[in-house]
């Protein structure tokens, strides 16, 4: 029954609806040729519908899309560190999230070397900070290395750490302890860079923000370091 | 008869995908849908330009679903103030359109399609009332229709009070009051409707609750059964001629076509002709003159001050006007309640109509001049209507002075008041005398197969 | 066509009349509404493409409405699309607030406003859309209110205006203006007409009074739908676009129905 042409598809449909109903068929000889011309204007026509209803799609998509008061609320935000004093932690508010800015001492520092074997990520090579922060402090070159910048959300779950700055004498943690950070939902721990040990369920070390120095007391938060 | 063919089940052709719709076919009405309502659904072939609305409102409906789906994510419905003094609710219709991305092209769309809604069913209905499309055997598409009709008129209505404009609350609170006029429980059964007693937080929350739940679901459900009623006897045409007396050797109406591809093909011109008109709304007039969008509703709902004037929106005009138009107390009851009863009249009556019209002919075609020329008067009565309730009371035509003292017969003749009642009164009659002069009409006669070409 | 009957003409016939009549009916509200114009409106010029203009209106309504009235649809950072930079309005702009995204806010709080003015001055966002009538947009009742103040001593504020009477707001544009009184006067055929007189000359001579009236109401009529000039744009694209797809549409359509005799 499907008789073949070159748009054998469209005549052999139109043959069974047809065939159906009594309306006249004209020319049947012409059929062929007509059904040629009738599948190109099918196509030609979804294509112009389609692109249409496609373009009609993006304003409705982009209404889900932050929205300028979102945009707004996650812009920079700039935090003075003249008061910020040694082994002192403050935590600011950047896109909802809580970003720690703190100033470790200088036997934090020295904690840091001691740490690297037992660490998943000691070199922070995973990339949860700007390129410009990798090493041990995680912190811009050129700049005070005390000075930690850190997003305090764990990579595990989203749960906020908290801090557990002394060292050994902290409650529910191991007598060799140096100081850092406890997730307490999981049990991730972290060392005063944010960088996580080794078989804890966090994957990778807590997050840098991009910031930027304005100047030596003050950074922004969300903006990133040029050139460095 | 062509609904044997329903039985046939899909038959793959061995592919992938032609098993799968044999899978699918042999659990679930699929090809028998498609044929019913599409394929061998056999339209009359004589469809006119007043066909196209049938579709039109239900792409509207479609597109008003849609389009507040998107708007419910960011709209508050909360009126209190905040801390810049703006209602919530008022703040956040705002905030689609200054911060949402594309929330504008949204918001227009769903305010536009709200009036478009109107027009096309308005235009649809006179297209029934034209070619007789509610004669038997298809009186219950028509109460359907009806009630559908009733249902967009609430649907719009409680739509109108979330952007917490001026005339939002305004309009509600002449409406709500409305039930007032209702003796020894309408005070009380307007503190319930409100929740409060004035329009206030809790009466938003409810309306919101109505306008994207309740009352969608009823219209869907209207909607279906329109369809289904117009599916089970076939739809009417210009002529007025049932095509289904008329069949071939396979139960084929003779003057009948596939709705698909024939009507489908058609319709998605009315489609895109329609598009244009409602894109030209959107992008060149989104506040349609002030008539889709009213000016007062840009100012914050203030429940200290009535706006000068408060209009409904345009679509209810003419039976706002029904309302006004009642002045006189009688026969126990006054005046309010009984311009509430003829407002409610004014809808319900349209109901009646298959059992109101005792004309031989159904289309307007064949119906003789008294259906011509009072049906003209009709159609140009309810545009006044219509015009008069935009207006406020005491409107002369064309900017026409009274005297200061006394009337004059031009102070008569222009009143707007006395008009809006004249073609009220006019509204009814035309209704309640059709049995007589439908039947006294001189109709011609109605050929046996449809006139097409 | 030939092939119509005798009724189908007819009919044609009542349906050509009828749709004169719709015509017409359509029409005459039209009609009627240009003999309702009761208040005659000043209509404000067309600003809206002219970006010095725009911010010379920004700059006018931070200096003398913002300390009373909200703009709290518009961000600051939004300013950029009628041709600042950011540095700009961080700058000359913001008064109110120290973030650039944050809202054109009034630095007055609504309650305090509230109980010094028995109502909060109204958030401007909208002011000129919502003036909007059937006398003129809502930039020409803005245009004409800025420069129809005229001083009134029965007035708490000494101050009213001829298309706000008894308004709650003194003219705050005085010094810019200058004070205008009403004059009554009374034409042969008894008509009483107002005309506002200037009885002290402000900074600025009337015609660039009205230029920098202009400016804000510009600004403000920009304010109140950011997106018109965008709006437009498009409308025109999607036109064409829709031109483009009803030729293909109608051609399916033809070729479908040459089945149906």
């Amino acid at each position: 029954m499907p008789q073949t042409f070159t748009c054998g598809f469209a005549l052999t449909y139109n043959r069974r609806v047809l065939s159906r109903f009594n309306v006249g068929i004209s020319a049947m000889s012409n059929q062929g040729k007509m059904d040629c011309g009738r599948r190109r204007l099918i196509v030609a026509t979804a294509a112009v519908g389609g692109s249409g209803v496609l373009a009609a799609l993006v304003p409705f998509v982009s209404t889900l899309l932050p929205s300028e008061r979102a945009k707004a609320a996650g812009a920079p935000v700039e935090v003075d560190i003249s008061k910020l004093e040694a082994g002192q932690m403050i935590t600011v508010e950047w896109r909802g999230k809580p970003v720690w800015v703190m100033r470790r001492t200088k036997e934090m520092l020295e904690t840091l070397a001691t740490l690297n074997s037992e660490l998943a990520d000691p070199d922070s090579a995973k990339a949860e900070q700007p390129p410009y922060c990798k090493g041990m402090e995680r912190t811009i070159p050129n700049q005070d290395p005390a000075v930690l910048v850190m997003v305090g959300i764990c990579t595990h779950l989203g749960c906020s750490p908290t801090a557990k700055f002394r060292a050994g004498t902290e409650e529910s943690m191991p007598a060799d302890w140096k100081g850092g950070f406890l997730c307490p939902c999981h049990g991730s721990t972290f060392d005063l860079s944010g960088r996580v040990f080794k078989n804890k369920p966090a994957p990778t070390n807590l997050p840098v923000p991009p910031y930027k120095y304005l100047s030596e007391t003050r950074i922004i938060i969300g903006v990133d370091t040029e050139g460095a | 008869m062509a609904a044997n063919t329903n039985s046939e089940k899909y038959k793959s052709d061995g592919s992938l995908i032609g098993n799968l719709l044999e899978w699918v076919d042999a659990r679930f009405p699929a090809t028998s849908l498609w044929r019913t309502h599409l394929a061998e659904y056999y339209a009359p072939k004589n469809f006119n330009f007043w066909y196209f609305f049938g579709s039109l409102a239900l792409l509207v409906l479609v597109l008003q679903v849609v389009t507040g789906i998107f708007l419910v994510m960011h709209y508050k419905p909360d009126g209190s103030l905040n801390a810049n003094g703006i209602p919530v609710a008022f703040a956040s219709v705002n905030y689609i359109m200054y911060d949402v991305p594309w929330g504008w092209l949204v918001r227009y769309m769903h305010s536009t399609g709200a009036s478009a809604f109107f027009i096309v069913v308005y235009l649809h209905m006179f297209r029934g009332i034209l070619y007789g499309s509610y004669r038997k055997p298809r009186e219950l598409i028509w109460v359907f229709g009806v009630l559908v009709f009733l249902c967009l008129m609430a649907e719009a209505f409680m739509g109108y009070l979330l952007p917490w404009g001026q005339m939002s609350l305004w309009g509600a609170q002449v409406i709500i009051n409305l039930f007032s006029a209702i003796p020894v429980i309408g005070d009380p059964l307007t503190i319930w409707i409100r929740g409060d007693f004035v329009i206030g937080d809790a009466t938003l929350n409810r309306f919101f609750s109505f306008h994207v739940i309740a009352v969608p679901l009823v219209l869907i459900g209207l909607v279906v059964a329109h369809l289904l009623a117009l599916h089970e006897v076939g739809s009417n045409n210009p002529d007025g001629v049932e095509i289904k007396e008329r069949k071939n050797e396979k139960g084929i109406p003779l003057d009948g076509i596939p709705f698909h591809p024939y009507y489908t093909v058609k319709d998605i011109v009315g489609v895109v002709v329609f598009l244009m008109a409602f894109s030209a709304v959107i992008f060149f007039a989104p506040e349609g003159g002030g008539y889709f969008l009213e000016y007062n509703n840009f100012f914050q709902s203030d429940p200290l001050k009535t706006p000068p004037h408060i209009a409904p929106v345009w679509y209810f005009t003419p039976f706002y006007s029904m309302l006004r138009a009642m002045v006189w107390n009688f026969f126990w009851l006054d005046a309010k309640l009984w311009g509430v009863i003829t407002m409610g009249a004014g809808v319900v009556i349209l109901a009646f109509l298959p059992w109101l019209d005792r004309s031989p002919a159904k289309s307007i075609r064949y119906r003789g001049p008294i259906f011509k020329i009072l049906l003209a008067i009709f159609v140009f009565a309810f545009l006044i209507l219509g015009f008069l309730g935009t207006k406020a009371p005491g409107y002369y035509f064309f900017g026409y002075q009274p005297p200061e003292k006394g009337s004059s017969l031009l102070s008569i003749l222009l009143s707007g008041d006395i008009i809006a009642q004249v073609f009220t009164a006019y509204y009814f009659l035309f209704f309640l005398t059709m049995p007589i002069w439908s039947k006294i009409d001189k109709c011609k006669p109605v050929p046996e197969r449809v006139t097409w070409k | 066509m030939q092939t119509r009957t005798g009724k189908g003409h007819l009919e044609m016939n009542t349906m050509r009349n009828l749709k004169t009549l719709l015509v017409v009916l359509l029409a005459a509200p039209a009609l009627v509404f240009a003999s309702d114009a009761g208040l005659k409106l000043d209509r404000a010029p067309d600003v809206s493409t002219d970006k010095a203009a725009l911010q010379n209106g920004a700059k006018l309504f931070v200096n003398y409405c913002q300390g009373c009235h909200g703009l709290s649809a518009i961000r600051y950072a939004r300013l950029q699309e009628i041709g600042l930079t950011e540095q700009q309005i961080i700058d000359n702009l913001m008064f109110t607030s120290d973030k650039i995204g944050e809202p054109m806010l009034t630095a007055m709080k609504a309650a305090d406003a509230k109980k010094w003015f028995g109502a909060a001055p109204p958030d401007l966002s909208l002011a000129a859309r919502a003036r909007a009538s059937e006398a003129g947009s809502g930039a020409d009742w803005l245009y004409t209110y800025l420069r129809t103040f005229y001083r009134d001593d029965s007035r708490p504020t000494g101050w009213n205006n001829l298309v706000f009477d008894k308004v709650g707001m003194p003219h705050i544009l005085a010094i810019l203006q200058g004070e205008q009184v009403l004059v009554k006067a009374q034409d042969a055929k008894g008509k009483v007409t107002h005309k506002l007189l200037l009885a002290k000359q402000g900074r600025y001579a009337a015609d660039e009074y009205d230029k920098q009236v202009g400016d804000l109401v510009g600004f403000l009529a920009w304010a109140s739908e950011p997106q018109a000039a965008l709006r437009q744009k498009l409308g025109v694209a999607v036109l064409i676009f829709l031109a483009v797809l009803f030729v293909f549409a109608y051609l399916l359509k033809k070729e479908y129905w040459k089945d149906v005799h």
